[in-house]
């Protein structure tokens, strides 16, 4: 006779107590989150605390040496001992800090090594890539590596639209771009996260107002902070101490003037 | 004007041989960064399949379809050893070179000593049609048939290995892989199914060259995979790690430096490709592949 209490949506991607030691020296120890099943989750931090890290061993990217600990679970599966293959293919997409791009394929041939198992079983969904980034239908015979940062970045995050995702983790895909890119690729990242939620590595605070929605603070590979990105980002003296932006990085005309 | 046509088509002869060898080491170092020192052992194998197949296999003979049969369980010997060694052996030391590298010393050290306790040490004569132990004349210059069968050979294979990597979605996976691998594997795709039909080409192309090899110098002895193995690797490095154009331009380069220092001065032609290894290293560490940037095609 009792009401339904409001259960919290439970949780896509669980990280329990995650730990990685690469080499002999420990890179993230103790880590644990969860990602909601909908928007933009941040995972923050200053350079070098962990970040790419955690986002690799949730993909089983680690080199062979690392030591990685702890739990991963995709809708309540565990899928830490999987290769990395196999977790791809539950429907992670993977958009890598570095892009991750074929240089020496072309356009095209970069996507098509992408397909997957394409969306709702109709096949790659090229009409949803070629409609957020026309530009890659008309250089599709051109090879990857002579495109511009900017334009590898569309070909690294086309890749995984072309499936069907339950989550995307994507590492600092604003880094290295040139402002008006940065813009672009914030545009195309707020129209995918309306269909497919997001785990967003991003040290573009402007960027990370716009999309993020729950944040995740990472400092020396522990989490110091989680909760909403406005919260966070109100609070100044927190965003000084947990992000080190204040002291040495002025918000600067550039990215003041960018969205 | 005979001399140098004679030295041309007989060098391009030798690059043949050391392209087959050389192409499947650049395609399993390029895509699995595995240094197989055991790819000698698929040569030989494949030599020694053909010579047992002639002798013992009903339909296979030394002339005519009959050696073609032979020649193909040769191949097939080849690929297939190939497959056990990478699914075996090689597949559980992934990632950890120095163990891969002993593995593969170790078995190419007792294959020889298997083939020569099994069939003897000293070199076999070998079966071979009668129309390769004879002349074409190009040019005036009377050429051996075996040497312009393996001008032939390397060359379709050449075109067969681009066809595959340029039009197939193997191909696909394999240049990609030559490029970055985790990336693959990051887009879902399972790799260590390309490393295993690489390591199946790479092995069939090594008993073709050891076949060829045999129908050459019509004879076959355990040690001879190991010492073409040598020029493989050579050609591999030349020609940049994981290129097949690449190996192909340095497999030409090699077998003409070669054959054409050897004739003016026996033995001297060896010592001039190790030379050229050098100088390439000094001017391109990464090969020739690098004048293009092109990797794997």
């Amino acid at each position: 006779m009792t009401a339904p209490s409001p259960v919290p949506a439970p949780a896509l991607l669980c990280v329990d107590d995650l730990r990685v030691r690469i080499g002999g020296s420990s890179i993230v120890h103790g880590v644990s989150f969860d990602v909601p099943a909908t928007g933009v989750t941040v995972l923050l931090g200053r350079n070098g605390v962990g970040k790419t890290t955690t986002l690799k061993a949730i993909l089983g990217l680690l080199p062979a040496g690392a030591q990685i600990s702890g739990a991963v679970r995709l809708s309540g599966t565990s899928i830490a001992g999987e290769p990395t293959h196999r977790r791809v293919r539950r429907g992670l997409g993977y958009v890598p800090e570095d892009r991750g791009v074929f240089g020496g394929l072309t356009v095209s041939e970069n996507l098509r090594l992408a397909e997957r198992d394409g969306v709702n079983g109709r096949g790659p969904d090229y009409d949803t890539v070629y409609a957020l980034f026309p530009e890659l239908e008309r250089r599709g015979r051109q090879r990857a590596g002579t495109l511009s940062g900017g334009q590898q970045q569309m070909v690294a995050i086309a890749r995984v639209l072309l499936n069907s995702n339950r989550l995307l983790l994507i590492d600092e895909p604003t880094k290295g771009l040139a402002p008006r890119v940065v813009t672009e690729v914030a545009d195309v990242l707020e129209r995918v996260a309306a269909q497919v939620p997001i785990l967003l590595v991003e040290q573009n605070l402007a960027v990370v107002r716009r999309l993020g929605q729950d944040a995740v603070v990472l400092a020396s590979g522990v989490i110091v902070h989680t909760g909403p990105i406005t919260d966070l980002l109100a609070d100044l003296e927190l965003t000084r101490s947990l992000l080190g932006v204040g002291h040495h990085q002025k918000p600067s005309p550039r990215e003041a003037g960018v969205l | 004007m005979t001399t140098v046509i004679l030295l041309v088509l007989t060098g391009l002869g030798l690059s043949g041989l050391y392209f087959l060898v050389a192409s499947g080491l650049s395609l399993v170092f390029g895509l699995a960064d595995v240094l197989n020192f055991a790819h000698g052992l698929f040569l030989s194998i494949g030599a020694y399949a053909t010579w047992w197949a002639v002798n013992n296999l009903p339909g296979a003979s030394a002339e005519g379809w009959g050696f073609v049969l032979a020649a193909l369980v040769g191949v097939a010997a080849g690929a297939a050893l190939a497959c056990v060694v990478e699914l075996v052996l090689i597949r559980a030391l992934y990632r950890r070179p120095i163990q891969q590298v002993l593995v593969t010393v170790g078995l190419s050290l007792a294959g020889v000593a298997l083939l020569q306790a099994v069939w003897g040490a000293d070199s076999l004569p070998f079966p071979r049609p009668a129309w390769t132990q004879r002349v074409t004349r190009v040019g005036g210059a009377a050429v051996p048939n075996a040497g312009l069968l393996l001008i032939v050979a390397a060359a379709a294979v050449l075109v067969a290995l681009l066809v595959l990597l340029r039009f197939s979605r193997v191909g696909l996976v394999i240049r990609a892989g030559v490029e970055d691998r985790a990336m693959v594997t990051a887009l879902g795709i399972d790799v260590r199914r390309a490393f295993t039909l690489v390591f199946a080409i790479g092995g069939a192309a090594a008993a073709l060259a050891g076949v060829l090899a045999g129908v050459s110098f019509g004879a076959v002895s355990p040690g001879q995979g190991t010492s073409l193995l040598i020029f493989g690797f050579i050609v591999v490095v030349i020609g940049g790690l994981g290129s097949i154009t690449g190996s192909a331009a340095a497999a030409v380069a090699v077998g003409l430096v070669q054959q054409f220092v050897n004739y003016f001065s026996p033995g001297l032609g060896d010592i001039c490709v190790v030379a050229l290894l050098a100088i390439v290293l000094l001017i391109r560490p990464r090969g020739l592949a690098s004048l293009s940037g092109r990797v794997a095609a």
